[in-house]
Parts: structure tokens; C-alpha cells; sequence
């Protein structure tokens, strides 16, 4: 089974961490996944930038791009894409693609780090 | 982290919040203080034995509150009181009730906290020290070190500016929508100059005073939670990110300036660098263009650059134009100077900063950009001058060693 983990935490919180201390946290997170990797059972991580960075497009029929986090609670997370894009606009573009004629919405937010992961596995 | 490391942390996070909420009630800066003290101290109690609340801020809000007014009655009636855990253990349940504000009443909050320390007779230093006393919550010996004056002296010069607000009675209805925007202008504005503070200290040792640039970007970061639409605040917090991303390259180890052609690109932030370029990818969207984001476009286009002769000078300059048309000034305009210099020669950008002679006579990045401009036309002998009145007027040790390391060139071409 695969299985995806989704850290949650008070951003200002961890904003207000001294580097050391981000630092602290990421090293002893990279023991734990140096070893994943090397066993093939890493799939992508990556680090998301701060909520500040991020835009919002609620489907239906006219979409609408909001400024800021997805920040309702009624709806739950239910998945996300990796996109490389050139600008925002591009990557806002290709959201609206993707959820033509869904309902919900996208959160968009940019990268602070990729790594693809070392798992080589069938589609689920 | 310790213990006392993570609650730290979530208590710095939570300190705006709180304070403002704090104030609203007391209406007055020194007993929101207190009551914010007190909730700490027993958060320090509580915390490390059964964890971080769900909502710190609500937690910090509904104990200080009630510490103080536990306070009052406590002096008008002299009656025992419940102990402190009594009042605290069920405290997580009534505070997330009592204090669920809308996202809105906490946006007023918070900007009210900051407006404060913004008001129009406040000298901008005291501002700026204000704000890092109650909003940050830096100690008055820690903001006395940034200012390098005394500690009595920041705490008379806080004092002051305390009393300049009491006395002025603050406004504490909701503000209407113009009176909101003219708030958040002010705010930035604050927020602008207390970066500035620390990126080129105005005066003694240290040219460069991190902790007050990181700060700014606290605050910065904490605005645009508060106004996620506002392409200016984009501008702002991406203008700070990209300025500080250049940070540890800008000093060499004598603590020597370092010219944004000569600094290390490959230790420039790239972390800040990318935040900075999605902010501003973010703020054009709007197409609501503004002094921020004009200098932070620049900023990026600087962080861009692989190496100083990628530099879109050309671009740069049209910026600098649209910077000049939106906030007409003979420092925006001496700062275009350097772009048209790269762009179109030494010659037309000393065309261009000719008229600025006289209002700029006192400015000391005026003669070093005359100077440097003379000496690139091989006008020694003037370029001497425009240096010489430069060390005159420099206001760090590093300002005048760098016009020094420029005369020492002429002197060896002489």
C-alpha cells in the first residue's frame, strides 16, 4: 500500500523557529527518509512555501482565482498534482484544465523543495 | 527543540494576535502588556505538563483576561481566589467559545495593534521601537542593543512614545474601508522602515542588524495573512524576502560593503529568493501596480541574474522610470543612474543626476554614485572630490571604508 503523509502545523509557529531548529527538524527527517530511499520506498517529498504565496480557484461554471489559502472547512483534502510551470498564470491555467467542470477547489502554491523520490512502482 | 523551545516559538507566533485581542479590551497598551505577561507565565506553567492548547492565541487571550480582572477583584475584595489551576484547567474549551473571533474582527485587531505604533507624531525611530516592543516582543535590552544606545534610553524613549498614544486617544471602533487602506499604508510603510533599520543601519557599528530585518519579514508575512488580496502587501513582504536573501553576501568578513556585482550569487537565499518571485508573481496579477512591488520586480530582476553581466539593466531602468512616475524623488531617480549607467554609459547617467546636485548635497550615496560615475569617465580629479565629500557625510564605519577602498584605486591609477 502507498501511502501519503501530510504534515500539518501552526506556520507561524515554525516560522518563529531559529534556523538551527529548521535545520534540526529537516536533518532528522532526512535520516528517516535517506534510509527510505535507498530501500526504492521514497515517493516524492517536497516542501511547501508559506500560505502567503499561495492562490486559490474555486470551480463551476465561472471560476474564480482567489488570493490567499484554501481556507474553508466543510471540504477535505482529497488529492494533489506536481506541475512545473513557467508563471503562476500558467500554472492557474492549467488548474482550471484539470478541474473543468468539477466542483471544489484548487489550492495553488509553489514549491520550496522537490525531491522526486526513488520509488519505482506500477500505478495504483 | 527543548521544551521551552517549542513554547517559545508558539508563544512568539501567537504575541500579535493575543496583543491586539488584549487591547481591544483594556484599551490600553501597558495593562494588555501585563495581561499578556501573565498568560505567559502560566502558559510556561501549564504547557510543557499537558501540551500545546489547540489555539494558543485563544488560550493567551481568554488567561491573560482573566488574570487581570482576577486582579481587580482581587484588590477590591480581598477574597481567596481559586488557584491557578482551577482557572486554567478549563480553560481550552470556554476560550475557543469565548474567543472564536471571526477572521475579520482578528484582522481589525491586528492592525490596530500595528497602527499604533505607526501614529503621525511619533518620530519614525520611536515607531519602529514600539512596534518590536509590543508586537514583536522583543525586550526593551534587546531593542536597545539594535538601536546601540542604552537600555534606560530605549526604555525612556518607549516610555515616551507610550504616553504620545495614551494621550492621544486612539480610535477603537471598527475602522471603515478608507480608513482601513490608510491604515495598512501606514503599517507598511512602518514595517518598510524598520527593514530598513537593519539593512543599512543608520549609524554606529553594524551595517547590517539581522534580527531586525527578519522582524520586518514577520511582519510582512503577518500582513499578508491578514490582507491576502493586497498586490502592495505581495509587493512589500517580496521586496523584504529579496533583499534579505543577499544578506550574508553584502559585508565581507572585514565587515567591508560588498557591491551587488562583486557579491557571492551562489550564497545568495535561494529559498527567499523563489518566495520573493512568487509573491510578485502573485501581486501582478492584479495589474494594480504600486512603489512595493515596482522595487521588488527590481529586486528580482537582480536575483535572477546568474551573473552580474546578465543583469536586464534595460528593464531595470524602465522600472526605475515607473518608480519615478509613481513616487517622484531625487533618491529614486539617482538610484535609476546606476541602470542607465550599465544601459547607456556613464556619460547619460551622469546627465541624469546633474540636477540632483543641490537637493541631494548632503546624501551621502550621491557622491559615491558621482564619484564612481567620474571615475568610470576616467575624471579623476573630480571623482576625488565626489568621494572625499562622500567619507564627510558617510554614517557607518563600513560606508566610509568602501568610498575609502575607491579613492585608494585612484590613487593608484593616479
Amino acid at each position: 500500500m502507498l501511502y501519503a503523509i501530510l504534515c500539518y502545523n501552526d506556520e507561524a509557529a515554525v516560522e518563529a523557529w531559529p534556523k538551527a531548529k529548521d535545520d534540526a527538524v529537516i536533518a532528522h527527517r532526512r535520516q528517516v527518509t535517506d534510509r527510505l530511499a535507498e530501500a526504492g520506498k521514497l515517493g516524492p517529498v517536497l516542501r511547501l512555501m508559506p500560505t502567503t504565496a499561495a492562490t486559490s480557484l474555486r470551480h463551476g461554471p465561472d471560476p474564480l482565482v482567489l488570493d490567499g489559502p484554501f481556507a474553508e472547512t466543510k471540504e477535505q483534502l482529497l488529492g494533489f498534482y506536481v506541475i512545473d510551470c513557467a508563471s503562476l498564470e500558467e500554472a492557474i491555467e492549467t488548474a482550471k484544465q484539470i478541474g473543468a467542470s468539477d466542483t471544489g477547489t484548487f489550492e495553488i502554491r509553489p514549491l520550496r523543495y522537490f525531491s522526486a523520490g526513488s520509488l519505482q512502482k506500477e500505478p495504483v | 527543540m527543548s521544551e521551552l523551545g517549542w513554547i517559545d516559538a508558539a508563544l512568539k507566533a501567537a504575541r500579535p494576535q493575543a496583543m491586539a485581542a488584549l487591547l481591544r479590551y483594556f484599551r490600553d497598551l501597558d495593562q494588555a502588556e501585563e495581561a499578556f505577561q501573565e498568560a505567559c507565565l502560566r502558559a510556561l506553567k501549564h504547557w510543557p505538563g499537558q501540551g500545546p492548547p489547540r489555539d494558543p492565541a485563544s488560550w493567551l487571550i481568554f488567561v491573560g483576561r482573566n488574570a487581570a480582572l482576577d486582579d481587580a477583584r482581587r484588590r477590591q475584595r480581598q477574597v481567596a481566589l481559586p488557584d491557578d489551576d482551577v482557572l486554567v484547567d478549563d480553560e481550552d474549551a470556554e476560550a475557543t467559545q469565548a474567543e472564536r473571533l471571526d477572521n475579520n474582527q482578528y484582522r481589525d485587531d491586528i492592525l490596530r495593534l500595528l497602527f499604533i505604533c505607526c501614529h503621525p507624531e511619533l518620530p519614525a525611530t520611536q515607531q519602529i521601537a514600539l512596534a518590536l516592543r509590543i508586537v514583536s516582543g522583543l525586550s526593551v535590552a534587546e531593542i536597545a542593543r539594535a538601536f546601540l544606545v542604552s537600555d534606560a534610553a530605549m526604555e525612556q524613549r518607549i516610555t515616551r512614545a507610550k504616553r504620545r498614544i495614551a494621550e492621544s486617544g486612539q480610535e477603537f471602533a471598527t475602522p471603515g474601508a478608507v480608513e482601513r487602506a490608510e491604515r495598512l499604508g501606514a503599517v507598511a510603510a512602518m514595517i518598510y522602515l524598520l527593514f530598513n533599520e537593519g539593512y543599512a543601519a543608520s549609524g554606529g557599528e553594524a551595517h547590517i542588524r539581522l534580527p531586525l530585518c527578519e522582524e520586518a519579514i514577520r511582519l510582512a508575512r503577518l500582513l499578508l495573512r491578514l490582507f491576502p488580496a493586497e498586490p502592495e502587501i505581495m509587493g512589500l513582504a517580496a521586496l523584504l524576502l529579496l533583499q534579505h536573501a543577499r544578506s550574508k553576501t553584502r559585508l565581507d568578513a572585514d565587515g567591508a560593503i560588498v557591491l551587488l556585482e562583486d557579491q557571492d550569487r551562489g550564497r545568495w537565499d535561494a529559498d527567499l529568493i523563489n518566495e520573493g518571485c512568487a509573491l510578485i508573481d502573485k501581486a501582478m496579477r492584479h495589474r494594480r501596480t504600486g512603489p512595493y512591488q515596482v522595487q521588488a520586480a527590481i529586486a528580482a530582476l537582480h536575483s535572477r541574474a546568474k551573473r552580474p553581466d546578465d543583469t536586464d539593466w534595460a528593464q531595470i531602468d524602465l522600472l526605475y522610470a515607473t518608480l519615478e512616475r509613481l513616487t517622484p524623488s531625487p533618491v529614486v531617480t539617482l538610484n535609476r543612474a546606476v541602470a542607465v549607467s550599465k544601459a547607456q554609459g556613464p556619460e547619460a547617467a551622469l546627465a541624469l543626476i546633474a540636477p540632483l546636485a543641490a537637493p541631494l548635497s548632503g546624501y551621502f550615496h550621491f557622491h559615491g554614485v558621482q564619484g564612481a560615475l567620474l571615475q568610470q569617465l576616467g575624471r579623476a580629479e573630480e571623482a576625488r572630490i565626489a568621494f572625499d565629500r562622500a567619507i564627510a557625510l558617510a554614517r557607518t564605519p563600513a560606508e566610509a571604508a568602501h568610498i575609502r577602498l575607491n579613492l585608494d584605486r585612484l590613487q593608484k591609477r593616479g
